[in-house]
């Protein structure tokens, strides 16, 4: 993609910017070939009788999901959310305003599926489903990071991702995909993780890493592959396998499973958090996704599975696995795909949990030692990552998931800001580069969306000397290594939360190496849940 | 409950914008007092005491126009929502204001209506016993208008009345960890999906 736009100057203060219509219009992001589309069950090119394909989709969407007819029905164009996108407030294109991005499905919606769409399409704004339509759909809804944001502010909660979603299911279907989530969701769907790793380079990796952190603390440090019996299953993105600042985070997770002493493990066959089905919008995919994870606990005999830091892959867990994989609690007895897992899971634990809920408990506990001054060379601040600040929640508290993470986070460090708080929690800023558009053919979209999170980023930098950015989402963190520098930020000042963590960890050293496997696992139990 | 703060008080749009708010909300609250003092016109017999409380709500007739006066004003002057407004949005502001112009020149000039003609021919609807309209304009303008509103609220955005209470972002429970939901469809999918895989794993061995 072209290379010939500016990136947006940061404000002091964040303003609604005039309209500046069509200046994102374009082809959209790279299209998926033959050879990514078929192994999903997609058409491999644009189908002839696509129009037909397509009011088909909509109709079988529409009868599906609550949501989408409720939200395509619901809007009265009041204009809450029409500066509420970061799309829109970094590229000032009418249509990445929420309700104008909507409004693309829900023209062609109300043209087919209502009456005064059919009768007087122009009173109502009702349009036909064209080529330039279509191309407008591809385009726009691959500028959606579906973050959630103007859900929030929406009067009737009109969600946009939701929207995207099946927008983006309805391209599927005629055969017009992204190359970058079909390409990646292939891998997923028959490797196991998104970058294609095969389990020989999984344990190699693996092995480094423990290599690595044996020679730096002198603690031998496990990082299990595929250990039949061990208690948890960790789920967590491939990218902290090998890619910066991710694996410091998954230092992190080794060294605090190691001071607890409990056995776990990771799967060669569901070695991935993310779930790339959630953004292209198919329950089928996302399931076929879930149900790896579900076999890797079934077949390692887990009692308890935990994710990394990754926010979509939270709110698939978080949200769905239950409903998909079973992963989670009260099944009905006769339901005998939910019961075979649950009976197998441990209760008194949330399923599934997330590693900050379960770090935030040791922390509660007095289980782990830190020396926080090793941070003290770091201002930190915390961004809220969309999927888990608006779909999840952790701790079972309310705002757990705003909490938890704050409260690690503090734990391991002396100096902690917040920034300003429309741009944190619920109201938070996507990274930019979430919801499939973390490739490099979106660029363009990528910066400018990231404007208003970096805006809020330079504010605390200039009051409070903040040198250090932290995610618990591997989306956020490649994003904004991207994006870091192009606003003269320090790319390498995003960490993972648990980076913090691993460096402010006191590990026991090796005398009392040989209690740690007989650590009776009983005793370390607590009612973490309620 | 969240769902009753924002059906009441429309907190969503309050946090996200204080003038859309103010009109919004003006508007609306102005438009339920209206009605409930129009339960007078319904009611058959003599009026309970109760309806002397209700008496003074004839001033939120102010309030609702002055509400629609400003979402309207915004509509034109905001170039952002201009530009995600089609006619009948347009359209439906201006109904509602030909309503609530028309009904409170009817109670504060000197244009009254025969109220007691509209009492007869409302609660003779409620018991099939047709009775006669007043023939003033302004009346004849106001329950025509009201008559269109009510033709076109099942297939207009006036859905949004109904739809804030299906709304699945604001009325589901946060409960997934502990609760499988599955849709029906989802579900015959997975039976069907689980003997297909039966199906194949036998013929594999």
């Amino acid at each position: 993609m072209a290379d010939d736009f500016e990136v947006p100057k940061l404000p002091t203060y964040l303003e609604i910017p005039k309209m500046n219509e069509g200046v994102m219009a374009g082809d959209g992001p790279f299209k998926s070939v033959e050879e990514f589309q078929t192994p999903l069950g997609f058409p491999g090119a644009k189908v002839d009788n696509w129009q037909e394909v397509a009011i088909n989709k909509m109709g079988e969407l529409k009868s599906k999901y609550r949501s989408v007819q409720v939200f395509l029905d619901a809007c009265v164009k009041c204009g809450a959310c029409t500066d509420k996108c970061h799309y829109f407030l970094g590229s000032s294109d009418p249509k990445n305003m929420p309700v104008a991005r909507q409004d693309l499905f829900r023209s062609v919606y109300r043209r087919h599926f209502t009456f005064a769409g059919k009768y007087f399409p122009k009173l109502v704004g009702a349009k036909e489903l064209d080529d330039a339509m279509l191309d407008d759909w591809y385009n726009y809804f691959h500028q959606c990071s579906q973050c959630r944001r103007c859900s929030v502010f929406c009067p009737y909660g009109i969600d946009t991702a939701e929207i995207s979603m099946a927008a983006r299911e309805v391209l599927d279907a005629v055969g017009i995909g992204q190359k970058y989530c079909n390409q990646i969701l292939g891998k997923a769907i028959t490797i196991g993780n998104n970058l294609g790793l095969p389990e020989p380079a999984l344990r190699d990796t693996l092995l480094d890493l423990e290599e690595e952190i044996e020679e730096e603390t002198g603690v031998a440090v496990k990082y299990p592959l595929d250990q039949k019996g061990a208690e948890i299953l960790l789920i967590t993105p491939s990218a902290d396998f090998f890619a910066e600042p991710h694996i410091d985070g998954l230092i992190g997770y080794g060294k605090v499973f190691h001071q607890d002493g409990v056995s776990w493990t990771m799967s060669s066959y569901a070695s991935e958090g993310a779930n790339f089905g959630m953004f292209i919008g198919s329950y089928d995919i996302m399931r076929k996704a879930a149900l790896r994870i579900r076999k890797a606990a079934l077949d390692l005999e887990v009692s308890r599975v935990m994710v990394g830091e990754c926010g979509h892959a939270w709110r698939v867990a978080y949200s769905f696995w239950n409903t998909l994989s079973g992963v989670g609690a009260g099944a009905d007895i006769s339901d005998e795909h939910a019961m075979k897992l649950q009976n197998q899971l441990d209760s008194r634990y949330p399923q599934p949990q997330h590693i900050i809920e379960y770090t935030h408990d040791l922390i509660q506990r007095n289980k782990l030692k830190f020396d926080k001054s090793a941070n003290d060379d770091r201002t930190v601040t915390f961004h809220d990552s969309c999927n888990v600040a608006r779909a999840t929640n952790m701790g079972g508290i309310p705002n757990g998931q705003f909490i938890l993470p704050r409260e690690v986070i503090k734990a391991v460090c002396n100096n902690y800001v917040d920034m300003e708080r429309s741009t944190i929690m619920e109201s938070t800023f996507c990274c930019g580069g979430g919801g499939g558009l973390l490739t490099d053919d979106l660029m363009e979209i990528r910066i400018k969306g990231a404007m208003p999170r970096m805006q809020a980023l330079k504010e605390v930098e200039k009051t409070d000397a903040v040198d250090t950015l932290v995610a618990i989402c591997a989306i956020c963190k490649s994003q904004f290594s991207k994006v870091l520098p192009k606003f003269d930020f320090d790319p390498y000042m995003i960490v993972s939360a648990h980076q913090l963590v691993s460096e402010a960890i006191i590990m026991d050293k090796p005398q009392t190496d040989d209690s740690e496997a007989e650590m009776p696992i009983e005793e370390t139990i607590t009612e973490t849940v309620e | 409950m969240r769902m009753a703060r924002e059906v009441v008080l429309f907190e969503s749009l309050f946090k996200s914008n204080k003038w859309t708010w103010l009109f919004g909300w003006l508007f609306h609250v102005g438009l339920l007092l209206v009605l409930i003092r129009h339960a007078r016109y319904f009611w058959p017999g003599d009026l309970p005491e109760i309806f002397l409380l209700v008496q003074p709500f004839k001033y939120a007739a102010f309030a609702m126009v002055i509400g629609l006066i400003g979402l309207m004003g915004r509509r034109i002057a905001v170039e952002r929502i201009r530009y995600i407004s089609a006619p009948s949005d347009y359209l439906m502001l201006i109904l509602m204001l030909v309503i609530g112009i028309s009904g409170a020149v009817m109670t504060f000039t000197s244009n009254h209506t025969d109220v007691i003609m509209v009492k007869q021919f409302a609660s003779g609807l409620l018991t099939f016993d047709w009775a006669n309209l007043p023939t003033e304009v302004h009346f004849l303008v106001h329950i025509f208008m009201v008559f269109v509103l009510m033709a076109i609220f099942p297939i207009s955005k006036l859905l949004h009345v109904p739809g804030v209470f299906f709304s699945p972002t604001r009325n589901q429970v946060d409960d997934a960890r502990k609760k499988r939901h599955i849709s029906p469809w989802a579900l015959r999918q997975e039976k069907e999906q689980e003997v297909r895989l039966n199906e194949t794993l036998g013929k594999d061995e």
